[in-house]
């Protein structure tokens, strides 16, 4: 893991240096205020937890996120620093694992600061809050795993709106891969072993029942698992794809 | 003399062979001594390049080794990047940095923290020049700031080896003559006062004559020519050349008496124009391979007493070297060289 303190830090500072983090801050705070507040019915079900909250948060990452990962490996590629980073004594491990935690190091800064809403919740009523921290880390875990899907694509191409779009396509895959309509279609042909599997592989499957207050060592194991497993696929298409 | 860099049969294969992949690099082996600066020449898309990226260890060789320090590339790629400083082709860096952030963190994924790594940004950006750009982001600099600071974060760890891809490229002719410059003060500093190796690939053959000792061509993937730059040159059939211009007596075959001299290959002329004292001929009287004619030459023109506007003797002309040995139809090295200049 040579060079992942330095890359990490490097990589977090990027993102103040430039509007994007503030751009990413401000438009994901909005959109989570909207779909509580308004689309979520918040206070017209009149119960106090964060359910509204954090059933959007799936759909929110599905394109927010992209937009952090595409730049990762894309942007050195693009301009050429991918070079000098690689030829410096960093170890791939070391840069792929950097990358990645500054973005989800980043991206947690930015669901810390929906605070706000944890802060409403108690002041208008006495919600549980082990399920909201719960809910809080099942979030945290789901926008690792779009993450490391979107750095994973990001490591494949030179074009950020390439890797924007095959992310977002790939994740909503993640997403959907649970979702009744997808399992009724796929147990038509597909055996019953391959229908759960892939039904196992459904993000909002998982993040329903972390954000329900149920943490099942299953589901960490699997955001966990994917983000290694994608990490380790960045590492590979790293390496064989570096000219 | 010590050798820092060694080359074994580097190849790089771009796809598979047989399947219409590209031979970019094929076989190259040469060494590079400390206190050396190796001019890498070679036409765009000669494999020059690809050849530095082997080295530093950004691509794999398809086969053969790359030895820094005696450090495979390919086993001990972290020990050879520690003792590489290297400027990628064009300089890239991150482009909403600045210049401190930059090599500060270069500094840190050397090793270099606290005071060392202060110590080491100081002396780069001194001797680099960069001082007055520190803050501000690299995108708004000129080209030739950019240039310094790929070149300050190459040498910011004191490497015992320098690897610099057209370090020149794309400059202006005063912010050559500085990178020259400095080029030159780094091969001879080194770590421990005591040189250190450096490489440079270029298709610019006034750098070569400017700053390097050693010059390897390649050509096709290949080595075509490994040798001093006054070697390099004296491949050259204008080598020991004599360009002269006369006004001789009219009816005067002046090519035929110069070619009747021992040693003369041939008389290139150069046209003819007249002026007040007759009509003047110029032409460049070629030497056979390694025979120096410029005596011979100045006694004929004293016995026959013609009037001399000017006579220079030819070093030889690189560019014409370079046109030789890179387009020869067998790039072996054997066969490109020109066998008795022409």
């Amino acid at each position: 893991m040579h060079g992942f303190i330095p890359i990490l830090k490097r990589e977090l500072a990027g993102y103040f240096v430039t509007p994007v983090a503030y751009v990413f801050i401000v438009i994901f705070l909005v959109l989570t205020g909207v779909f509580t507040f308004q689309l979520g019915g918040f206070f017209e079900r009149n119960q106090s937890d964060l359910r509204p909250f954090f059933d959007f948060h799936p759909w929110l990452y599905l394109f927010l996120i992209p937009a952090i990962s595409m730049r990762l490996w894309a942007e050195e590629r693009k301009s050429g620093t991918i070079e000098l980073l690689m030829t410096l004594p960093v170890s791939r491990a070391g840069a792929v694992a950097g990358k990645f935690a500054a973005a989800w190091l980043f991206a947690g800064v930015a669901l810390a600061l929906t605070f706000p809403v944890w802060i409403t919740v108690n002041y208008l009523g006495e919600p549980d809050n082990g399920a909201i921290f719960t809910g809080y880390i099942g979030s945290f875990l789901m926008a690792g795993g779009f993450l490391a899907v979107g750095a994973c694509v990001s490591a494949a191409t030179k074009s950020q709106v390439i890797a924007f779009i095959i992310a977002v396509v790939l994740c909503f895959g993640f997403l959907l891969a649970g979702f009744t309509p997808v399992t009724d279609f796929l147990s038509g042909w597909a055996p019953p072993a391959l229908v759960d599997t892939i039904a196992g592989f459904s993000f909002l499957t998982r993040f329903d029942s972390i954000a329900k207050g149920v943490i099942d060592l299953r589901d960490l194991i699997f955001f966990a698992s994917l983000i290694a497993l994608c990490l380790f696929i960045n590492a590979a298409v790293l390496e064989a794809r570096k000219a | 003399m010590q050798t820092l860099i060694e080359l074994r049969a580097l190849t790089k294969w771009f796809g598979t062979p047989h399947a219409g992949g590209i031979l970019a690099v094929d076989g190259v082996s040469f060494k590079v001594e400390r206190g050396e600066v190796l001019g890498f020449l070679g036409p765009n898309g000669a494999g020059k390049s690809t050849t530095m990226k082997m080295v530093t260890g950004f691509l794999p060789p398809s086969s053969g080794q790359a030895l820094v320090c005696g450090n495979d590339v390919a086993v001990n790629p972290l020990d050879v990047k520690r003792t590489i400083g290297y400027l990628p082709e064009g300089a890239p860096a991150y482009a909403d940095m600045t210049p401190e952030a930059f090599l500060n963190f270069c500094a840190q994924v050397r090793g270099l923290t606290g005071e060392a790594g202060r110590k080491a940004i100081a002396r780069a950006v001194e001797r680099t020049n960069i001082q007055g750009v520190l803050r501000q982001p690299v995108e708004t600099l000129s080209k030739g700031f950019k240039r310094r600071v790929g070149l300050a974060q190459a040498i910011l760890h004191e490497p015992r080896v320098l690897i610099m891809d057209e370090p020149t490229d794309g400059l202006d002719p005063n912010q050559k003559h500085e990178v020259r410059a400095l080029i030159r003060d780094m091969a001879h500093e080194g770590a421990a006062g005591c040189g250190r190796a450096v490489v440079l690939s270029t298709h610019i053959l006034e750098e070569v004559e400017a700053v390097c000792t050693r010059v390897v061509l390649i050509a096709r993937g290949r080595v075509v020519a490994d040798c001093t730059p006054a070697e390099f040159m004296s491949k050259s059939r204008y080598h020991n050349a004599v360009t002269l211009a006369l006004v001789p007596p009219p009816g005067v075959m002046v090519f035929d008496e110069l070619r009747r001299i021992a040693g003369v290959a041939d008389v290139e002329d150069l046209g003819t124009s007249s002026t007040p004292d007759g009509t003047q001929v110029r032409c460049t009287v070629l030497a056979s391979r390694g025979k120096a004619i410029a005596p011979e030459v100045s006694h004929l023109i004293k016995s026959k007493g013609w009037q001399v506007d000017l006579m220079r003797v030819e070093a030889g002309r690189l560019d014409d070297v370079f046109r030789d040995l890179t387009t020869a139809n067998q790039p072996q090295p054997t066969k490109a060289a020109p066998a008795g200049a022409a």
